[in-house]
């Protein structure tokens, strides 16, 4: 690991001018699952690391009726174990509680999950078919507007993820084919029946641009929310990541093949 | 470089440490207790779990400075004295280790799976939970048999006592 120096503000406005000062060079340091390990391959130097796990107003779950308000710092753990969420989601808890390994939980964080947006990430494909929405410092962005493509987000320069929110579906289902040895998302689907009838399909690990809106998917299942209403389409192979675990006809079909599985789960 | 501090097995432990150092290095190197492994160095064999306020975590994948303030117990906190935890002596007990090099890593998260499961604790969930440990020397089998043995005899879904948490 290149050197580095290490920060830890107490509130957001102190982590806001500590990455000002760090003039681009700096990075936010939450769980650090994905950074910790990017660093030690020497991948990113960021000459400044501001932890934001001691930022009290980056914590906590808040659940009042079917609306739902998690911090950005708060952990995978603390989200699959919590009881609002259990009752009102439980989709989105099962989702939280296949993260990474009990170790990789416990210091995880769904803020720097969102803010890195990794290909494989879970909570992307989950918070797109919810439709949910990414808090900030400065602003309030759909799931939508926030996640643009592969490692890229709406987020500014300055900018933090504070908290997500959303309405609890009133069906949601995660089902998540998992590498053998990675253990990350080869493809992996949250099919949500939300509030209004509509239907949310969010698909992460497969695509080659990141979680994406699987819309054919949405409109099929908007008159039925069954497996049945997916037999008569097909993924379209071009936006399909391909490497050496699968084809993108293979991720193509295993597409269609995860959200079925997750729609016979969906409750 | 940064002064850390921080509670390790029960007593308070201070160094001054480069930012970049990694948890698993400041509790080998500064602090000697090298019973704490580094076996994959990329976050995930496990060999390097302990616990920092009462939770597993990979050391290996954390920053001594993000440590500093925290209670961190390692595999040396656990026993009273001669009297092994009782996690450790059903690995004993059920052979749960060939080589070895795995076991304080397989044994924090056992005790740390077992406090939150208790003696609800079944084959199943447990296989899941040993997701982010790996052994390459005999399967899991006696792994798997020593933390039921454990979670059995917890006799309840209370945390087991550690000696130094």
């Amino acid at each position: 690991m290149y050197e580095t120096s290490y920060q830890r503000p107490s509130s957001i406005d102190e982590a806001i001018k500590l990455l000002g000062d760090g003039e681009g060079e700096a990075k936010l340091l939450s769980g650090g699952m994905t950074l910790i390990p990017t660093m030690k391959q020497r991948l990113a130097m960021p000459s400044v690391l501001i932890d934001l796990r001691h930022i009290s107003d980056l914590k906590g779950i808040s659940v009042d009726g079917s609306k739902i308000r998690i911090g950005g710092a708060t952990t995978h753990a603390e989200i699959a174990r919590h009881d609002g969420i259990k009752a009102a989601a439980p989709s989105f808890a099962y989702l939280a509680g296949l993260i990474g390994d009990p170790a990789v939980r416990h210091m995880g964080t769904i803020g720097g999950s969102v803010a890195n947006f990794d290909p494989a990430a879970d909570y992307p494909a989950a918070l797109l078919a919810i439709g949910a929405t990414i808090h900030t410092n400065t602003r309030e962005l759909s799931a939508d507007e926030f996640f643009l493509g592969m490692f890229e987000t709406a987020l500014e320069e300055n900018e933090i993820v504070t908290a997500v929110s959303f309405e609890a579906p009133q069906a949601g289902g995660w089902e998540k084919f998992r590498n053998p040895a990675s253990r990350y998302a080869m493809c992996a689907v949250f099919v949500a029946k939300r509030t209004d009838g509509s239907v949310g399909v969010g698909v992460t690990g497969a695509g080659n641009n990141g979680a994406f809106r699987w819309t054919e998917a949405e409109s099929a299942l908007s008159g039925s929310f069954d497996g049945s209403a997916l037999d008569g389409l097909t993924v379209d192979e071009g936006a399909m990541m391909s490497d050496i675990h699968g084809t993108s006809a293979y991720r193509a079909n295993l597409t269609k093949v995860v959200a079925k599985r997750a729609l016979a789960k969906a409750k | 470089m940064s002064k850390v501090s921080m509670t390790v097995n029960g007593r308070t432990m201070t160094g001054d440490v480069e930012d970049r150092t990694l948890l698993v290095h400041f509790l080998r190197d500064t602090l000697g207790l090298t019973g704490t492994h580094v076996g994959c160095d990329t976050s995930q064999c496990g060999a390097c779990v302990v616990h920092v306020d009462g939770k597993a975590v990979k050391s290996c994948t954390m920053l001594a400075a993000q440590a500093s303030g925290s209670s961190v117990t390692t595999i040396e906190g656990l026993a009273k004295g001669q009297e092994l935890h009782p996690v450790q002596a059903a690995f004993k007990e059920h052979h749960g280790l060939q080589c070895g090099y795995c076991t304080p890593g397989m044994i924090m998260t056992a005790v740390d799976m077992i406090g939150r499961h208790g003696a609800s604790l079944d084959e199943e969930t447990v296989r899941e939970e040993l997701d982010g440990n790996i052994c390459r020397c005999t399967g899991y089998h006696n792994i798997v048999a020593a933390i039921l043995s454990a979670a059995k005899s917890s006799g309840s879904q209370a945390e087991q006592p550690i000696a130094a948490e």
